[in-house]
């Protein structure tokens, strides 16, 4: 595939432009998510657990774990990625411990953050800093 | 994206009454985030399981919505209460609607 001088030009300003935009949008969309989630309601400080690494060489996977005592559900946000949701894990009647682990992409270094329903209906947050080496969204 | 879509779980073959065992579960898909682009800059499309549940006997475990930041191969761990004899049934529900399924019987003893 052959470009002009100007072709080139113009690509690079669109993908700088692509770029941008994600990273400008997702200060809002966080608060937005965490409240769609909680309801607006307060969050304490304490009773839920994030386990993440502290330096991650490479954000493609990144092994992170969530729990909390007596959650229904957990929601994780990284809130440095493109997309900031991660996942949210509801436990069932089942689920013989609250916690769960997976593997997550990050883009760079940022902090995740974990918010966990209560069956009391309280919710409880939690978030941890990981430095991200090699990002993982390839952008 | 459907093809080569392996699903592997790792469940004890037998416990006790009452027993939580941990579940080990692995799936090899792509998880194509919708952020990459191809040689010519074009975005490659999303393309990812977008929610995995896991239920003993018709009563549910676990249910994990995904998003586009997990990794490839989305893998989870997880604890589960054994209360009698049974089987396990994993669903991966896929973007393009595919739904992969696995089953693992459990034994008391």
């Amino acid at each position: 595939m052959d470009f002009s001088r100007r072709e080139t030009f113009g690509l690079g300003l669109g993908a700088l432009a692509l770029m941008a935009l994600p990273v400008g949008a997702s200060a809002s969309t966080i608060e937005e998510m965490i409240a769609e989630f909680t309801g607006g309601a307060d969050m304490a400080d304490t009773g839920v657990t994030l386990t993440a690494p502290e330096i991650a060489e490479n954000g493609n996977t990144v092994p992170i774990a969530v729990s909390a005592e007596g959650a229904s559900s957990i929601l994780v946000l990284a809130t440095g990625n493109p997309t900031p949701s991660v996942g949210t894990f509801t436990f069932g009647p089942l689920a013989g411990a609250r916690s769960a682990s997976t593997r997550i992409r990050l883009a760079k270094t940022q902090e995740l953050v974990a918010i966990a329903k209560l069956e009391d209906g309280t919710f409880a947050r939690t978030s941890a800093e990981v430095k991200v080496t090699i990002g993982g969204c390839g952008g | 994206m459907a093809e080569g879509v392996t699903p592997r779980v790792k469940v004890p073959k037998s416990a006790s009454a009452g027993e939580v065992i941990t579940i080990k579960t692995l799936i090899s898909h792509q998880m194509e985030s919708g952020q990459r682009k191809d040689d010519d800059g074009n975005v490659i499309p999303r393309s990812i399981i977008n929610r995995f549940t896991c239920e003993f006997n018709g009563e549910n475990v676990i249910d994990i919505k995904m998003e586009p930041a997990m990794s490839t191969n989305p893998y989870f761990e997880f604890d589960a209460t054994v209360p009698e004899a049974g089987d396990f049934k994993f669903t991966w529900y896929d973007d393009d609607g595919s739904v992969y399924e696995e089953t693992k019987s459990i034994t008391i003893g």
